[in-house]
């Protein structure tokens, strides 16, 4: 036990002296909570639009009011016709039109049934997406308030509730996956490196020589990184609560406890990977191309998992940062409790057990 | 120095890497407090048989024992009584003079007390009070090695495996390095050491060749070159070498 303290101590030393992983370690969670949260964010605020208006009646007027209102569009001045509204498409100097056509209140009233044609410049198709989807949240809103005093409410209006995120903000869904992400950069990559780094240098040779037991070495790699793994959890927590002004639902003692768990599933990733490389470069590379990238891409964080072709849709299974994903997002947004993601929970325990086993049997405690 | 105690013994040794026999029954004996050369051109098979000594590697066939464990069976033990110090640079650049001693001896077991006191011990002895908190990596290579050598018979091991310890040293380095060697056979360690200076062979107490993974020649250096009829430990290994098939 005091060896392994003694090592544990010497991997601090290590991580604590060297300036670049210190960066990385703690620069990188507050980079990436601030660019996610602040520049690359899919909100779009004030937007230019234009109304055109053919019934100037009182329903179109509402609507140009609430939309005028809201904080998303901000509503050019002028009259447009046809040619002018495609020409300023064209220059960019509008994202989107609304146009009302004549009698659309008498329409809406008399025929329970008007149409309003909402043009998007989808040259930038999420932007589009977006700001459509706020025209017609604004839209379903007058509705609503135009059946509630109907006396003969036979009108059908979808109703769409956006769950978890009225406000259609960003943050629920970025917070957890650079929790991710920052997890998977640390754990995985860090530990494969600081292991093939003494592969490199021949130190490992000198520990194994010694009477330390191999896997030993292995562990008390693995505990720093732990260590400041959780760390790490707990700064893009304090981030999303106090910066972001995103408060855990959940319970935080679960959310620990999960991440807890996760790190240790990419502990045992970045030790498969150190056992399987020679070189910081190789491990390095590996662990960008073969963790990294898949989180991006297959944890649901920045690409919809529904929306993919289905073999794609299994591959995601397979990684755990999708599962790590749902379980932050249960936890923080929702605030569900274990009872909603034992399955989750399970899934992870499957995948850590499996690296680890493959990790150990692959294992040489003698250099062969 | 008594014949009658080795040390390390070894009886047809072999290993095999496929049909590959990278060590071919080599046997021999060291014994306690002698400085033993193991030469051998590049690929002769030296790193291979001193991996399986250090219990590194197991071997394909044969028998060995180590400061009288098994080779087999009782690496741990072995682990224990032996030191080794590889041809690659083995402490940590980033870690002090001072940090790297107590981890080495750390792992090894060694208790707080004894830690302070051998490290005080082994800093005055090099002269390095001054540099004792700085990293190793600001250390010329010369006093790395030394540093390194030092480390490695910190937990006073019966046998010290050295393998190349005095690649890319400067020969002033070298004669300094040796020093350290002798100093430590004094005590009663047991030296085993590779290298390709047919210099420092002659500083050995008895040395082996080896070709193409098998023991060739084995004697003190006078001994041989009277065997072979020449005058320098050069000319004995040049010719024994010229008959290796194997090389780079």
């Amino acid at each position: 036990m005091k060896q392994f303290i003694t090592f544990v101590k010497k991997e601090f030393y290590h991580v604590l002296r060297d300036r670049r992983t210190l960066l990385i370690l703690f620069g990188m969670p507050v980079a990436q909570i601030l660019i996610f949260g602040f520049a690359l964010t899919n909100e779009v605020k004030n937007a230019k639009i234009v109304v055109v208006d053919h019934a100037k009646d009182e329903a179109s007027r509402h609507i140009t009011e609430r939309i005028a209102a809201s904080q998303y569009f901000d509503i050019q001045e002028g009259l447009m016709d046809r040619d002018r509204m495609e020409a300023a498409f064209k220059e960019g100097q509008i994202k989107l039109a609304i146009v009302f056509p004549r009698n659309f209140r008498n329409d809406l009233l008399h025929q329970n049934h008007a149409q309003i044609q909402v043009v998007a410049d989808a040259s930038d198709p999420n932007n589009a997406t977006t700001l459509t989807n706020y025209v017609s949240s604004i839209i379903q809103d007058y509705q609503m308030g135009l059946n509630e005093n109907a006396t003969l409410p036979y009108q059908i209006v979808p109703q769409i509730r956006m769950l978890y995120n009225p406000q259609l903000k960003g943050a629920p869904n970025f917070v957890p996956g650079v929790m991710a992400l920052v997890l998977m950069l640390v754990s995985v990559m860090m530990t494969a490196i600081s292991i093939v780094k003494e592969k490199e240098t021949g130190t490992m040779e000198i520990l194994l020589v010694s009477p330390f037991k191999p896997v030993w070495v292995i562990l008390s790699k693995a505990v720093p990184y732990l260590f400041l793994s959780l760390i790490n959890v707990l700064s893009i927590l304090l981030m999303s609560v106090f910066v972001l002004q995103l408060p855990v639902m959940g319970s935080w003692l679960l959310l620990f406890a999960e991440s807890t768990l996760f790190i240790i599933t990419c502990l045992t990733l970045g030790i498969f990977i150190s056992i399987k490389t020679q070189s910081q470069q190789v491990a390095m590379l590996i662990s960008l191309m073969g963790m990294l990238l898949p989180t991006m891409m297959f944890s649901g964080f920045m690409f919809p998992i529904e929306n993919m072709p289905v073999p794609l849709q299994i591959i995601s299974n397979i990684v755990p940062a999708k599962w790590f994903y749902i379980i932050v997002k249960s936890i923080m947004i929702k605030g569900v409790g274990f009872e909603g993601i034992w399955k989750e929970t399970l899934i992870l325990c499957g995948i850590t057990l499996f690296f680890f086993v493959v990790s150990l049997r692959s294992f040489k405690i003698r250099l062969e | 120095m008594n014949p009658q105690e080795p040390v390390i013994k070894t009886e047809k040794l072999t290993k095999r890497f496929g049909d590959f026999i990278a060590v071919n029954e080599i046997t021999f004996e060291v014994y306690k407090g002698e400085i033993f050369g193991f030469l051998g051109a590049n690929g002769a098979g030296k790193t291979t048989a001193m991996r399986m000594l250090c219990g590194l590697s197991t071997p394909s066939a044969g028998h060995a024992t180590i400061a009288g464990f098994d080779i087999y069976r009782q690496t741990e033990q072995i682990k224990r009584n032996i030191g080794y110090m590889s041809q690659k640079f083995s402490l940590y650049e980033d870690l002090t003079v001072l940090e790297n001693i107590r981890f080495f001896g750390g792992i090894y077991g060694l208790g707080d007390r004894q830690l302070k006191s051998k490290s005080q011990e082994l800093i005055e002895r090099l002269g390095l009070q001054a540099e004792a908190k700085k990293l190793v990596g600001e250390l010329p290579l010369g006093w790395k090695q030394k540093l390194a050598f030092s480390v490695s018979v910190l937990h006073e091991p019966s046998i010290v495996f050295l393998d190349e310890p005095t690649g890319g040293v400067d020969p002033v380095t070298r004669r300094q390095f040796w020093a350290l060697i002798y100093e430590a056979a004094s005590n009663g360690i047991t030296v085993f050491v590779t290298t390709h200076y047919m210099d420092e062979a002659e500083y050995c107490n008895r040395i082996s060749i080896m070709v193409d993974g098998s023991i060739e020649a084995l004697g003190t250096p006078k001994q041989l070159k009277s065997q072979m009829n020449e005058t320098s430990m050069d000319g004995v290994f040049y010719q024994l070498a010229r008959g290796a098939k194997r090389g780079e």
